[in-house]
């Protein structure tokens, strides 16, 4: 693989590319270590939001029941609606990287664009799905109360909901950092930063966005989905 | 080597001077001074909760500070040693300064990150500081749930935010390292020519970026449920508070691991060169470096042995407990076959290496009498564990720190200390170390529970003797800062290699180019092989 | 990263992530009995496979990376199942109604004066000690 040859024009003395930082030989060395400290990074991730759903796992085996009840108060239409639009910014963002890749700037903005609105409006949704848990007096250690019907497992339904605040807003927290990534990466896309040479950062932003994406994904059945046929 | 009377050479050091230069340099091996420089001011206020700790213990009233002090002495000691030194020292200084130079790299893989990673832990550090400033904590650093998240009044949230800053830090420079070993070896320079010290470097990163997010995440937990009133642990909602026992160990013990591969990585290193051979069974040394980290992963409930986990989840880790132990020994052996038929230079170096080996040994026997159950039953909490923790990270990681520091320090400084001073210091620390620690294995076996600030008449002795040595140990550690600095005014010039030895990084000047080599480096042979140099015997 | 992926492989991805939600949504209203858990599990992990491998790549990149991936996902599920040990087997054989659901007998959390069957468990378990 000849990076020589897919430079252009510069006739630097020791020619190398403009993006090419010092420390590396080749730009292929470094995309290597680009997308492998990534991996590592979300690596860390896994193991970071691991801890959570760990403590989910062994109290839905402990409190089944206060868990169906907790998950009934979830919104299906909301957190599928929420579900959709995720898994679409994750194809506009694959979409982006493509563009990035291909060297189409214009379409590349456009992807990107579209990413953070569907970001955006997952974010909006989760505010009124949170709004909704304030009136119905489900915020742990606020005002938490549940009616009568639940009194026995009252205590359980709050550590339901406190691992549901956590755990969605450790993930709407990521999701609000990838809208700042996304603003960046846009901004640079304006400015014509990207080549097909060198899109790291697209590609870098993309694998941090499709993470984000990927904890929704299991969140999604293992809050709203609990049981539902009662 | 000859002085010309040229001009002076560029190095690292005197390539620039504004104090901006060090704040925004990208060079991993002023990253490496500068980690040096908060760790070792970390390693003194930890010294200075321990000497305050020693002190009350002489007596057995608790006439000198009230129960809720102390128990904020040995909680500040406790984090200030784990999480701004031992956790640090090694991979931070050592290796951000040498791993670039061993694999003939001109840096690390990302050296803008390694820079963020030096403030990510200063900022943590002073959350820290702050919070023992104003007050301290009184939760013990093991942080245990519900006490530290509904009844503590003391400074909780500000330390944990601390720990939590500093845990990026941590992820960051193992992160970093991992991408140079796998993606910046020079030509040649294949997996199995590597120094040791690399695989344990590789290896230590592992498990950090493997198990700080989860320390992470119980942090962050914790300071949900204490910050916002959630309920995660909380037993009167039905929360199990042994689970945050599970969360924390998860990494804490794995953490221990950070603690000590890479001192063994250095301890490989100054063993060949002051044997003047290769290590024994050099890939058994570089997969049990391997096997310790991933088993180590394993084992992290033998510290909740007697917390009211189930005796079959108990049997299950100590079982394992046990296997992680083989590793360990395997390097041990390895160690001492290394030295037996060697020709021993014993420089300074190799004193503080001869003296890892010895109390690492004796750390790691005391940890398979923790490990056996029905022991344990009995030991858990008593002063048998901090001996034997205390073996282990002082006598063992500290050594092995230091040995390493005496081994690199001309590469770093271009100056050499006085070998005598050293050996010296050496030997007051060893003297002192033992005097301190080895009372308190027989006092956990009488039964002293440790975490008190005051004990029964018939322990004073002990107490006393323990104290004792730690008033040598604080002589002996002083005495390296002293003769350390006073190197870098009237030290020797040290010269590219002073201790003859084989690895990249002795090949280039000390102190070494900004850029590292004026050409990449090309292997062709193994990382140790003595038989090729001359022996120097001074 | 040189493979370039056909625009149609993306949208055929995202069509079976669509399907599979979908899926997972009409699988939660019907009784599955014990195995509706793994179903929902199941299906999510087989999403989230279907992102990572194609939306990040990671079939088309190096072994290392795919290394690191299954290395993520072995040590959770290492920390999953050790605890588990813990969790399922507290109080078995030793304490009536103990492992395999709620830990020490406590099938709700219900206050200690509760309903007189798991109150007369209760003495039965304290006086068998």
């Amino acid at each position: 693989m000849s990076d020589a040859a897919a430079i252009t024009g510069d006739a630097h003395a020791h020619g190398h590319h403009p993006d090419l930082q010092h420390h590396f030989d080749t730009l292929e060395q470094q995309h290597e270590a680009a997308t492998l400290g990534m991996w590592l990074f979300l690596v860390t991730e896994v193991l970071f939001f691991g801890g959570l759903f760990l403590a989910y796992m062994l109290y839905r085996v402990w409190y089944h029941e206060a868990w169906v009840a907790g998950s009934k108060e979830l919104s299906i239409a909301l957190g599928g609606f929420n579900t959709v639009v995720l898994i679409g910014s994750s194809l506009t963002m694959a979409m982006a990287v493509r563009s990035a890749q291909t060297g189409y700037r214009r379409a590349t903005i456009g992807w990107l664009l579209g990413t953070m609105a569907l970001g955006l409006t997952f974010l909006i949704v989760k505010v009124f799905e949170y709004k909704d848990k304030f009136d119905h007096h489900h915020v742990p250690g606020y005002d938490f109360h549940v009616d009568a019907a639940h009194a026995g497992i009252a205590g359980p339904m709050e550590i339901f909901f406190s691992l549901y605040f956590t755990m969605t807003g450790l993930h709407a927290l990521h999701m609000i950092i990838g809208f700042g990534l996304m603003s960046v990466i846009t901004w640079m896309a304006y400015k014509n930063r990207f080549s097909p040479q060198w899109y790291t950062p697209v590609e870098m932003s993309g694998l941090y966005w499709h993470f984000v994406d990927i904890v929704w994904i299991f969140l999604f059945p293992l809050l709203y989905l609990v049981d539902r046929t009662q | 080597m000859e002085m010309t009377l040229a001009a002076p050479r560029v190095d690292y050091l005197n390539v620039r001077h504004t104090v901006a230069s060090w704040l925004l340099t990208k060079d991993h091996k002023r990253i490496g001074i500068m980690y040096l420089v908060v760790v070792t001011i970390a390693f003194f206020v930890g010294g200075l909760f321990a000497s305050l700790i020693r002190l009350e213990l002489a007596t057995p009233a608790g006439d000198l500070v009230s129960s809720d002090t102390y128990n904020k002495l040995f909680t500040m000691h406790g984090v200030a040693m784990v999480f701004f030194v031992l956790i640090p020292a090694v991979p931070a200084i050592l290796g951000n300064f040498v791993l670039p130079l061993m694999l003939g790299a001109k840096d690390v893989a990302f050296p803008k990150i390694n820079l963020l990673s030096w403030y990510v832990f200063v900022i943590g550090f002073l959350f820290t500081l702050y919070a023992m400033i104003t007050g301290g904590v009184d939760t013990g650093w093991t942080f245990y749930t519900p006490y530290s998240s509904r009844a503590s009044s003391t400074n909780v949230m500000m330390t944990g935010i601390g720990v939590f800053i500093t845990g990026f830090s941590s992820i960051l420079t193992g992160l970093n390292f991992m991408v140079t070993i796998h993606r910046m070896r020079a030509p040649g320079l294949t997996w199995f020519r590597l120094p040791l010290f690399v695989w344990a470097i590789y290896s230590t990163s592992l498990v950090q970026v493997l198990g700080t997010p989860v320390i992470a995440i119980t942090v962050l937990a914790l300071a949900v449920e204490r910050g916002l009133g959630f309920g995660i642990f909380d037993p009167a909602l039905g929360g199990d508070p042994v689970l945050f026992q599970h969360l924390f160990w998860f990494y804490s013990h794995p953490a221990v691991y950070i603690m000590i591969l890479p001192p063994m990585g250095a301890i490989s290193e100054v063993l060949a060169c002051f044997s003047r051979k290769n290590i024994f069974g050099y890939s058994f040394v570089a997969f049990s470096s391997l096997a310790i980290a991933i088993f180590g992963f394993l084992v992290w409930a033998h510290h909740l042995f007697v917390a009211g986990i189930s005796v079959y989840s108990a049997l299950v880790f100590s079982f394992l407990t046990y296997a992680v132990a083989i590793p360990s020994a395997v390097k041990t052996f390895n160690w001492t076959a290394t030295l037996y038929k060697g020709a021993i230079w014993l420089k300074a170096p190799m004193i503080w290496a001869l003296a890892f080996l010895g109390l690492f040994l004796v750390g790691g026997l005391t940890g398979l009498f923790t490990a056996a159950l029905g022991v344990d039953v009995h030991i858990h909490d008593t002063y048998f564990v901090v001996a034997h923790f205390h073996f282990i990270m002082v006598g063992g990681a500290i050594m092995g720190y230091f040995a390493g520091l005496h081994y690199w320090w001309p590469k770093m400084t271009g100056r050499m200390y006085s070998d005598i001073w050293a050996k010296v210091a050496a030997i007051i620390v060893f003297a002192g170390f033992n005097l301190t620690f080895g009372p308190q294995f027989i006092l956990g076996y009488l039964g002293m529970p440790r975490r008190y600030h005051m004990y029964p008449e018939e322990f004073q002795v002990l107490n006393v003797l323990s104290s004792a040595g730690a008033s040598i140990l604080a002589v002996g550690y002083v005495l390296v800062a002293i003769y350390l600095i006073a190197s870098l005014f009237n030290g020797e010039e040290a010269g590219d290699n002073p201790w003859h030895a084989t690895g990249l990084e002795w090949t280039t000047q000390s102190p070494p180019l900004p850029h590292n080599f004026e050409t990449q480096p090309v292997v062709t042979e193994g990382a140790y092989e003595y038989s090729k140099r001359e022996i120097k015997v001074v | 990263m040189s493979h370039i992926a056909p625009k149609s492989m993306y949208y055929t991805i995202f069509g079976i992530l669509m399907v599979m939600t979908a899926l997972t949504v009409y699988a939660a209203f019907h009784h599955l009995g014990v195995f509706n858990f793994p179903v929902a599990i199941g299906i999510a992990i087989t999403k989230a496979t279907l992102v990572v491998l194609f939306f990040m790549h990671a079939k088309y990149s190096s072994r290392l990376t795919k290394l690191f991936v299954g290395m993520s996902f072995f040590f959770l599920a290492i920390m999953f199942a050790l605890t588990l040990t813990d969790y399922m087997s507290r109080g078995l054989k030793t304490y009536p109604g103990g492992a395999g659901g709620a830990g020490y007998g406590v099938r709700s959390a219900a206050p200690a004066h509760e309903a007189a069957p798991a109150g007369e468990e209760h003495k039965e378990g304290e006086a068998a000690h």
